[in-house]
């Protein structure tokens, strides 16, 4: 492997790179993330590479893993270099057929995309509305690189802006860039990016440390993971940015378990960047040292605040301190820290080499550049989006994500996770940005953001959420462990048919004691779907308590299945699958009989009839 | 417990990688017995009772042995619009275990975790390595049936 | 030295203490449940809550655990502090209902009855014992076990007694006497939560006294390097 050992050596591997790549020649890559994988993306691949190299095409078409491409909804995903066709839906057995029509310069026309209000075919991309109206400026390489090949990431600049800041910059000179670009943090806090640095680098002590925060536990969000997985060197490259700048040698990232798949790309990553000098000792030739650490969280939602993971990272339980000095002061091993969110350091590279005026371009006054949210529930384009900050929920929900799925209609959309709300229709114009949404009573969060409609019962989510929370907070102090747990009962009790006079008065009060009183952020902000569903969602409240009715009809305590006898002509399928034999199989075109007392609820009868001859009330 | 001595030496005793070292004893044990982590308290020099801490903190670890098979069903939002809740009552009502346990003949462990990632593919059942999408609690028993 | 003003008073105050700290040496009355002015303070049972004021903003802190600065504006008697003490004795009482130092803190902040299910623990999990066993005994025998509301005060794998030398501190800084110490005749029962540790005592040899555990002799032993006839005798006879 060539050790990079100065900038010029940089340059020269680049065009060494570029050099051995002929840009005309037919590449087929395939989508594989981990939602990919969950599409088949790996038999996909396999099935490519098989008719490869049964028809002695190895030598003139590549073929390629990539990362996630964010338009999750139509895995698996393939798209066909140089002219960058699009495929949706790709399955194993329309891999001869795209080998064949790749050779001939052809396009497979019927898996294409095809616009559900124009029905026309979309070969590009660029021209699909779910990417029109995003400004992927972060994710957008994952197209091209495979993240086990840091060439890739060399052949398309990368390192480029290491490279710059190292021999074209002093650390102060990097500071000000960031500064000057209004960065904020992206894993939800929102906090200057610019002034974390500052203070890091100020505080007194030699040993200082930069850590990723990869722990990403937010239920509904996955932006990080498609970064880490889709392009790790981008990461680290803002990493290594950030340490010069600080003055730190010594890097933690931290990386979910539940994540396999990203560890094991970040492992190599970090492997091949040491390789090539961009990460280790004498970095590029320069003098500058700086060495990371790979840690994997244990399975702990509560180890994504930063106090709670530098605890983990110093071998004890993920409990978070008061964070009355800053962990930019003292932090890991008491000592300065500076801890941001993967994407927050994926934007650092971009920064310093289009510069702050670019990078200010985008957003709104408060909030520049943009954010990724992964779009997700009851949408019909779910996936992981890129836009500029201030565009408006509306624009996401309906130009980017189509809309509601099988035409129902939208009730609210969650963002910010546990610790968000929920945001009704009559807030769609709303322009997402840090302060925008907090105005509300919700906060954007680290980017997941879950679209609910018709059916879903806006007290069970709250239940859901502190449910949530209840199992994941550390358990320290007593307004978040005792302070959820009751809060948690009441709404059970309430889902459940026991709600009564008063509950909704005892919800806020515990509400203002936990968000006042408790020791962290996860308590701090855990009474926030209560809070805004109680604002806009109320009467569904006052109906579970008063008429003990669930509007969404979700909330099993409250509703029961009904066979429509006129419409069920007696086949038999939800008899062979209901798991108690509620069910009696009446004889051929007779309606089947449903007992009230063995039914448990679980719906699997109204999934599987064919026939919609069972009804929900 | 060779095993163990080799991830200590390979952590060069260092007691701040406490949970790296908890995760490789269980990687290779399968689980977490008592004696590999007496072993790692001494070699670490740190009490037993932060040993256990640590272990009963993460939700990653287990002091009993993990079945052949672990059955993962995603709790996040994403995945509860889409219904999680009646995929995960009926592991439950097949298994017969909490998520957390393991099936009396060894042969599953069920888990539910609280957001993999994959969100547009909601509902989503993990089995070993392979990842289900799309699943419908009519598929469960199906999908559990195929494993060996 | 530091000046900064509680409840209206001015206080002078030592740079790197804390608030309550800083209180208790002016004997303004800060309630607090898990502190102990011998191990570090952790902020867990938020009684000792208190509002900062600066800058027109006010924040809720723990005053054992906020260092005192120039100028701090703290009170110890807003509303939203009384209302953070009545919840969280409120929230402690339907956790345990029959221990007496929080039915008197419960007294005392006017909360007469809980709309909450009872518990009947006795913990309330404020990790004295666990803190006092480490910090100042050197043992650490048990510690905080599990996470959020299945947390609990265990030795390792629930096993009595472990590496437990049965000093009793852990039974003399419990503000629930959830652990108990009970010495009869030769023998020394630490009860903890439902299980307990029996230990032999030593006899003095001149005045006949059981004084010390013989494990804590052993502990006290090997810290110490003294020799054995150094611990024949008890404190009072040496």
């Amino acid at each position: 492997m060539p050790r990079v050992n100065s900038r010029s050596d940089l340059e020269k591997l680049r065009k060494e790179i570029q050099a051995k790549r002929d840009p005309n020649k037919p590449c087929i890559s395939v989508s594989s993330g981990t939602c990919g994988r969950a599409f088949g993306s790996k038999r996909v691949y396999a099935a490519f590479e098989e008719e490869i190299k049964k028809r002695g095409l190895k030598v003139e078409i590549a073929i390629k893993k990539t990362g996630c491409l964010g338009f999750c909804e139509r895995g698996t995903l393939v798209v066909i270099y140089p002219e960058e066709i699009f495929y949706t839906r790709v399955q194993p057995k329309d891999a001869p057929e795209v080998v064949q029509s790749v050779k001939e310069r052809k396009i497979v026309d019927r898996l294409l995309y095809t616009d559900p209000v124009t029905r026309k075919k979309i070969t590009y991309e660029s021209e699909i509305p779910f990417y029109k109206a995003q400004q992927r400026i972060i994710s957008e390489a994952n197209r091209w690189i495979d993240p086990r090949n840091i060439e890739d990431y060399v052949a398309l600049g990368g390192y480029t802006a290491l490279s710059k800041a190292i021999f074209e910059m002093t650390p102060e000179e990097v500071l000000e860039e960031i500064k000057g670009a209004n960065l904020r943090g992206r894993g939800g806090g929102g906090f200057p990016t610019g002034r974390k640095w500052e203070t890091t680098k100020k505080a007194l002590g030699e040993l200082k440390y930069v850590i990723v925060n990869c722990d990403e536990g937010d239920p509904g969000a996955y932006m990080d993971r498609s970064l880490m997985e889709g392009n790790p060197h981008s990461v680290l490259e803002g990493l290594i940015i950030g340490a010069y700048t600080i003055g730190a040698h010594e890097g933690y990232i931290y990386i979910r378990n539940e994540y396999p798949l990203a560890v094991e790309n970040l492992r190599i990553a970090v492997n091949q960047a040491e390789e090539y000098g961009f990460l280790g000792g004498n970095i590029l030739g320069s003098g500058f040292d700086f060495r990371v650490r790979i840690n994997r969280g244990g399975g702990a939602f509560v180890c994504g605040e930063s106090s709670a993971l530098m605890a983990s990272l110093e071998g004890r339980p993920g409990e978070p301190r008061a964070k009355y000095i800053h962990a930019a002061e003292r932090g890991l091993w008491d000592r300065p820290t500076n801890l941001n969110n993967v994407e927050t350091w994926a934007n650092v590279p971009q920064i310093i080499l289009k510069g702050a005026d670019w990078f200010r371009g985008m957003g709104t006054d408060g909030s520049k550049g943009t954010k990724i949210f992964s779009l997700v529930g009851k949408v019909n384009n779910t996936g992981l989006v890129e836009v500029p900050m201030g565009i408006t929920l509306r624009e996401i929900i309906y130009d980017i994500g189509g809309g509601i799925r099988d035409n129902k209609k939208f009730k609210a959309v969650q963002t910010g996770g546990p610790s968000g709300g929920f945001i009704p229709e009559s807030l769609l114009d709303l322009r997402v940005d840090f302060d925008e949404i907090s105005k509300v009573g919700s906060m954007m969060g680290s980017g997941g953001m879950i679209v609910m409609d018709e059916g879903t019962c806006m007290v069970d989510m709250a239940r859901y959420f502190l449910s949530f929370l209840e199992g994941e907070s550390c358990g320290k102090c007593v307004p978040c462990r005792e302070g959820i747990k009751r809060m948690r009962q009441i709404l059970t009790g309430i889902t459940e048919g026991r709600g009564k006079e008063g509950d909704i008065d005892l919800l806020e009060r515990l509400a203002s004691y936990v968000a006042d009183a408790s020791l962290c952020a996860l308590g701090i902000t855990a009474p926030n779907p209560v809070l805004t569903s109680l604002r806009y969602f109320r009467n569904e409240y006052e109906a579970h308590i008063k008429e003990k009715r669930c509007l969404a009809k979700q909330c099993k305590e409250l509703i029961s299945y009904h066979i429509i006898d006129e419409k069920c002509p007696g086949c038999g399928l939800c008899v062979k699958n209901c798991p108690v034999e509620a069910i009696t199989f009446m004889g051929k075109k007779k309606p089947v009989i449903l007992d009230q007392s063995k039914c448990i609820k679980c719906g699997i009868c109204f999934d599987v009839c064919k026939l919609s001859a069972i009804e929900v009330r | 417990m060779n095993e163990v001595e080799a991830i200590l030496d390979k952590y060069q005793g260092d007691s701040s990688q406490l949970v790296s070292i908890l995760q490789d004893v269980q990687e290779e044990y399968n689980w977490l017995p008592k004696e590999a982590l007496t072993q790692v308290s001494k070699g670490l020099r740190i009490p037993l009772s932060r040993v256990f801490s640590v272990v009963t903190f993460f939700k990653a670890f287990s002091l009993v042995p993990k079945g052949r098979h672990t059955v993962t069903i995603c709790m996040g939002t994403a995945c509860h619009v889409r219904g999680s809740v009646h995929i995960l009552d009926r592991a439950r009502q097949l298994f017969n275990i909490e998520p957390g346990g393991t099936t009396s003949d060894l042969k599953f462990s069920l888990e539910s975790v609280n957001c993999l990632g994959c969100c547009a593919l909601g509902p989503i059942m993990v089995v070993d390595d392979e990842y289900h999408g799309r699943v419908r609690t009519s598929d469960v028993g199906k999908i559990v049936a195929s494993c060996d | 030295m530091v000046t900064l003003t509680i409840d209206g008073r001015e206080v002078r105050a030592k740079e790197g203490s804390t608030i309550l700290e800083a209180a208790l040496e002016e004997d303004i009355y800060i309630p607090t449940l898990c502190y102990y002015e011998r191990v570090s303070p952790a902020g867990v049972c938020r009684l000792c809550s208190v509002e900062i004021f600066r800058d027109g903003d006010s924040r809720i802190v723990a005053s054992c655990l906020y260092p005192v600065e120039e100028g701090l504006v703290v009170k110890t008697d807003t509303e939203k502090v009384m209302n953070i003490r009545k919840m969280t004795v409120e929230l402690l009482l339907a956790r345990c209902p029959d221990v007496k130092v929080i039915q008197d803190l419960a007294h005392n902040f006017g909360v007469e009855r809980t709309e909450f299910s009872l518990e009947d623990k006795k913990c309330i999990l404020c990790g004295l014992c666990a803190r006092v066993c480490e910090e100042i005994v050197g043992v650490g025998a048990i510690s905080l076990v599990g996470r959020g509301t299945e947390r609990s005060v265990n030795t390792p794998f629930l096993e009595e007694p472990g590496a437990c030398i049965g000093c009793g501190s852990c039974a003399f800084v419990c503000p629930t006497s959830a652990i108990r110490m009970e010495d009869i005749g030769d023998t020394r029962t630490i009860y903890r939560w439902k299980r307990k540790a029996e230990f032999k005592l030593k006899e003095c040899k001149k005045c006949g006294r059981y004084w010390a555990t013989e494990a804590q002799i052993e502990h006290m032993k090997k810290k110490t390097g003294l020799p054995e006839e150094f611990f024949e005798v008890c404190p009072n006879c040496r």
